[in-house]
């Protein structure tokens, strides 16, 4: 329905409005214009987009998304890995979120029109399904955050059948908000952490970061009013110069977070660094398989050959497409020149326009920034 | 992807459990929910898997969203269908 403005939806709209004047009074108290906040989390930006929240902020509060989808973020190796497994006829299994990602040359979506066979699935489980009905071979091309990641390492330690192996590309969520701090074009003031990523890791995590950067972390919710009142919180917190981790999000996270779903988290994976598409290399920012599963590895089960995957030209508006910096939080979607013209959701140019959960696919969904009578 | 959805227990046998979605059963995987769970709990749910009992106070407030999204008719909505493809994850149940 392309990009109409929706109406402010609030289950309570006297709690939207006082939270909105709220967020009003403490950017005023802060004093500085912009006052920049990052949330990293595509849901965020969803629930921000379709509710039309951006209208009752202030016009100085930036609410900015970061690297807050895993399907962008997967970088350009790990979908020519992918790629050249199928041209190789082995059967990949994947979120559907990637398969029109393309790599260096080539998508998912290219290597199926050429003959590979590729599955998309909503589940590790229906991977494992497919697996235990064929004899071929099956790789499952891991996306996702740490939310995400849990599924796949669950499954692993449930004995699949001995032909499903794992492609992951599975990213931590905790690190880049390190590499995100520091970069200085950003000057974010305080982070929304992700909520469902933050129910398995927890919010202490989030401490080290805080006492290193000095900057504030407050995790929330999804609800329109859950969002209103933890970047309220998070403003409170900038302003009066208290930089520390609150949760505004207890329903689903705890301090420790859930601490079965870590033990079978890390026995699985290991934290190692690696490159995010358009955000840099992220120390300690992919998760890959720990030695002790190299058999269930198709990194290391298979002879992996790029040639064919990363032979072609790259997409022709590539050089234009701005998704790293969209990514990095350095530039909004209407910034740049492809953005709804030469690049929408039914042709993408980039990463951000094809998942459901990017920066530009979300905006050209709903409208990014309604700014509704707010400009000054 | 990120955006769990909430579904109310119906049955557990071990690791598997049947959780009613706005009156859809489906198959959901228990090996990582953080807290013991029986019938009537509700649990957030995330690519199959439950991965949080929701306490039972804070039920109501959890649903709402996801009634608002899933009254949602327009099949381009992001979020709505990120909320659809969630139930897709889970498994058709085989019983009840």
């Amino acid at each position: 329905m392309g990009s109409a403005v929706r109406a402010l939806e609030f289950r309570d709209p006297a709690r939207g409005r006082a939270l909105a004047r709220t967020l009003a009074r403490l950017t005023q108290e802060i004093g500085r214009n912009p006052v920049s906040v990052m949330h990293v989390c595509g849901s965020h930006e969803q629930a921000i987009a379709r509710f039309g929240l951006r209208a009752s902020f202030p016009h100085a509060l930036e609410v900015i998304m970061g690297p807050g989808c895993p399907v962008c973020v997967t970088d350009l190796p790990e979908v020519d890995e992918a790629v050249a497994l199928a041209l190789q006829g082995v059967r990949v299994a994947t979120y559907g979120d990637i398969v029109r990602v393309r790599g260096t040359a080539r998508s998912l979506a290219d290597a199926q029109a050429e003959g590979g066979r590729i599955d998309v699935v909503y589940s590790v489980t229906q991977a494992i399904e497919l697996a235990r009905r064929s004899d071929e071979e099956v790789v499952f091309f891991a996306t996702g955050f740490e939310t995400t990641a849990v599924a796949t390492a669950a499954a692993l330690l449930d004995d699949p059948p001995p032909n499903l192996s794992i492609l992951s590309a599975h990213k931590f969520i905790p690190p880049v908000m390190e590499i995100v701090a520091e970069m200085p074009a950003t000057r974010v003031e305080g982070f929304l952490a992700a909520g469902h990523a933050a129910t398995i890791t927890g919010s202490a995590i989030f401490e080290a970061f805080v006492a290193q950067h000095g900057i504030p972390v407050v995790i929330a919710g999804f609800e329109p009013l859950d969002i209103l009142a933890g970047l309220a919180r998070l403003l409170e917190l900038i302003r009066d110069g208290m930089p520390r981790v609150a949760n505004m999000y207890p329903r689903c996270v705890t301090d420790a977070g859930n601490r079965v779903a870590q033990e079978r988290l890390w026995r699985v994976f290991r934290a190692v660094g690696g490159c995010w598409r358009g955000i840099a290399h992220v120390p300690n920012g992919n998760l890959r398989l720990r030695d002790e599963w190299a058999a269930r590895d198709a990194r290391r089960r298979f002879r992996i050959d790029l040639g064919r995957a990363v032979d072609g030209t790259p997409h022709t508006l590539a050089p234009q497409c701005i998704c790293g910096d969209i990514m990095a939080g350095i530039a909004s979607p209407d910034r740049c020149p492809l953005f709804g013209t030469r690049c929408t959701p039914q042709s993408p140019v980039g990463a951000c326009m094809v998942s459901s959960e990017g920066t530009c696919r979300i905006w050209h969904e709903y409208g990014g920034h309604p700014d509704l009578g707010a400009t000054a | 992807m990120c955006l769990g959805v909430p579904g109310r227990v119906v049955e557990v046998d071990g690791f598997l459990a049947v959780v009613d979605f706005w009156g859809v059963r489906k198959e959901i995987r228990l090996d990582v929910v953080d807290a013991p769970v029986a019938a009537g709990d509700y649990v957030l749910n995330h690519v199959g898997f439950a991965i949080r009992r929701i306490p039972a106070e804070d039920v109501a407030e959890t649903l709402a969203l996801y009634e608002t999204l899933l009254a949602e008719l327009d099949a381009g909505d992001p979020m709505a269908a990120d909320v659809r493809g969630e139930l897709g994850a889970a498994g058709a149940a085989r019983r009840g």
